[in-house]
């Protein structure tokens, strides 16, 4: 049976959750050099059109529709038998095409997330190629085993409220591996001060507001789930933004901006996995915790270890998706969400395994998937703009344009 | 004395930047300025509509030098600014009549070291 | 009787397409010379101002009051009687408030959509009084025609489901004739850059999402309609946006951040009209038709016929709308939405013709109507800013104000 109510709140949900793409196309653009914006927006918002298509084509179907406990069948390609009425299976109160468009919007901003790892050197064209091998072979498969009936992790009882594992985990293994593969930047380990730091603020605004979409929408329905997901989102993100503000001040002698902001998002990732299944105490923690972790990576381990992960999305969405995935672990409970898991903390030890075999498997999953992807896609055309081209810009290079006149 | 203006390609403002700490050239302003020369600008494409002659970007340095650091100097930006390709930029030297620093008053060669 | 459900959702709807204006002035307001930018983001903002005076106080009454087939009375001036019970002949089960001021929303944009054809040279003033005798003579009786009870196009079958006629053609046509008129700017044909790519690209993404409230919101339930109807608006925008992308690379080397957005608004603008009478397929033939023919007109019969449309407001609108017209006339099902008709592709060439008609005519009327304002208002005050004024900027000489400043 449809609910008017329901189907309001998940349809609006995916607005939201939509939005977060043109958000993090922000964040992220105003991170890079002026001469790189544009390729950055660019590459958020070709995704929005390639896996847009993709996923109402094929991904949905891959993804969801019954199959082997590895990937769906493509019985419901094209939306073949993807109606207007509910499946209950997935979602009993809302038509299957308000799941189906939800679900859309997560396989649009995960492989976005992957830029930050890349951003300012990969060629156009490769980066196209990329993302749509990516989303059939790495982002399906593993929305299949994580949330699809029959799906592996389905089956063996993992929790992932709201895509920590799927979307976070996920982009973040393929963003450390897009990092070692494409090889630093030029100037790298010399910074690169935000050419617009405002622009990261915008985007970071836009994440949070779109965030509550991603996570309660996630519960699909507007019920006590879902207030407890919207809840500790919030809750997350507050305590991480400040964190990350405190240890930059103790750290550096000032809070900074655009630390906030990475912590802010930090928060709003890992408490992604646990949203449905965690009070606000929980929450405090995990944000606490995310953001002491996330900071020792994108500063010290990032710099020991010489990787360039241009904007961190390992270190923010990677770490803050593990970290996420592990604290669900620890602090589930059944008393909060009776359709859940108790954690390690409520006397049930197993849940961690089992979050811990899930989290080992998706990162050895996404690592050598991404990696065998790229290496195809280097042999076909290349994956990185040669020198001159990385020295004059994306903007130019890649897409003849500028983003912004000196004059008028 | 003498005043070095060069105009060159923005992306190569960091391996200038190095040449001149190389020859102890630390003291220099920078802008950012629209101009072409023989290449007439580059094509950018608005909503299908190329456009062709757009000003193109180029940074302008000025760096007053006294007249024993003035090779050096030239030296630098060339080494540092040079592809090959047009549109590399220029250099100009002028005359300079006077320096002066405004903290402590000293003026002529003194000032501008 | 009201539902909590589909009142939540209008209600978050009517808010999504207020912030389609805002996002229209970032959309336009990136693409013009920094000197008129604030030009740009005033004329939206004032028409957000106006109009939402103007339909409680007439617009709304003119346009969807009972009256003849032209027009509306002025039984609801002042929203006398239009109270917060159902009104059924519109929508049952929410307030009759919650109707009014989601089509509140959409008197607002309409206007707005016009101000990219007169860009950087029109007269504030003129302007002021040109958009608000197009809102009595043009919109409000276009409205009552198309969806008003008794309306004529109504009662000769025309479907549009979220105002491909009355939005989007009516202020495509409106557009051209103000092009025309005003006559070109000082440098035409050559282009100007825009001078702030990433506020475009920000303008379209807040358009993207603004559009699920515009076109699913259209259903005024949250129900299976609304749900098509959201979905088949990302499908077409994605389809038309990778179009753009594409036919940018084939025929300038390189695909633009600008043309991917151009492409993306277009699909949206054709689906609007379609968007409860088609599925997935239909959506995306019609995302791909409306890049191909929007890229011609806007990349090449602009120029051969020479008319100065700034920012392409007929161009993507005017076009995209007329295509979503007509397509609807051919891809309609009834099989998907009982409330609807088939269409040619369905069996039913009348109906082709019946929208084939609604065009025709809202396109003489919106030119003669358009014209003859433009005329009266330049008798009285003159629509265009003198030569001087034009060089110097709408900033500073019709609003005493920059965007940016220099120093500090």
């Amino acid at each position: 049976m449809i609910n008017a109510g329901d189907t309001a709140f998940v349809l609006i949900a995916s607005a939201m959750v939509l939005l977060m793409t043109p958000g993090l196309a922000f964040f992220y653009g105003g991170m890079v050099r002026r001469k790189n914006v544009l390729g950055v927006l660019m590459q958020c918002f070709i995704i929005m059109c390639v896996l847009g298509l993709q996923w109402v084509l094929f991904g949905y179907s891959l993804s969801f529709a019954p199959g082997n406990a590895f990937i769906g069948s493509l019985d419901w390609a094209g939306l073949r038998g993807v109606g207007l009425e509910p499946y209950a299976d997935y979602a009993a109160t809302i038509p299957h095409q308000a799941f189906m468009i939800f679900q859309a919007m997560f396989a649009v901003i995960t492989p976005a997330l992957i830029i930050g790892a890349f951003a300012e050197r990969m060629k156009f064209s490769a980066f196209l190629v990329f993302t749509l091998l990516w989303a059939f072979f790495v982002y399906d498969p593993i929305a299949h085993m994580v949330w699809g009936t029959g799906g592996l992790f389905r089956n063996l009882g993992v929790l992932d409220f709201a895509g920590g594992t799927v979307v976070h985990i996920n982009a973040g293994v393929a963003a450390l591996v897009t990092a070692l593969y494409l090889g630093k930047r030029k100037h790298f380990p010399q910074a690169v001060a935000p050419h617009n730091l405002p622009f990261t603020v915008l985007g970071a605004g836009l994440l949070w507001f779109g965030w509550f979409g991603f996570n309660a929408g996630s519960a699909l329905a507007a019920n006590g789930i879902a207030v407890n997901a919207f809840v500790v989102t919030n809750t997350a993100a507050a305590a991480a933004g400040l964190t990350w503000a405190l240890i930059d001040w103790l750290h550096n002698g000032k809070p900074t901006m655009f630390g906030t902001v990475t912590g802010a998002v930090a928060g709003l990732v890992a408490i992604t996995p646990a949203a449905g299944f965690v009070g606000v105490i929980p929450a405090v923690l995990i944000g606490v915790g995310v953001s002491i972790i996330c900071f020792l990576m994108v500063t010290v381990v990032k710099m020991k270890f010489g990787y360039d992960d241009s904007l961190d999305a390992f270190g923010v969405h990677g770490i803050g998706g593990i970290f996420g995935a592990l604290a669900t672990g620890l602090f589930a409970s059944k008393a909060l969400n009776p359709a859940g898991a108790d954690g390690l903390f409520n006397g049930n030890p197993k849940l961690f395994l089992i979050q811990l075999g899930a989290v080992l498997f998706t990162l050895v999953y996404s690592l050598i998937a991404t990696f065998v992807i790229l290496k195809i896609v280097d042999k076909l055309i290349g994956v990185r703009v040669n020198e001159k081209d990385e020295a004059i810009g994306l903007d130019l290079t890649q897409h003849k344009e500028t983003a912004y006149t000196v004059l008028e | 004395m003498k005043l070095v203006i060069a105009i060159i390609q923005p992306h190569k403002l960091d391996d200038v930047k190095k040449e001149l700490y190389q020859e102890e050239v630390n003291l220099i302003t920078v802008s950012e300025v629209l101009g072409h020369g023989r290449q007439k600008g580059v094509t950018e494409v608005y909503r299908g509509i190329k456009e062709t002659g757009n000003l193109l970007r180029k940074i302008r340095l000025e760096i007053a030098v006294n007249d024993n650091f003035l090779e050096r100097t030239i030296k630098a930006i060339t080494k540092g600014a040079r592809t090959g390709e047009t549109g590399d930029g220029k250099i100009f030297v002028l005359d300079l009549s006077e320096c002066v620093r405004i903290r402590t008053g000293e003026t002529g060669p003194e000032a501008i070291g």
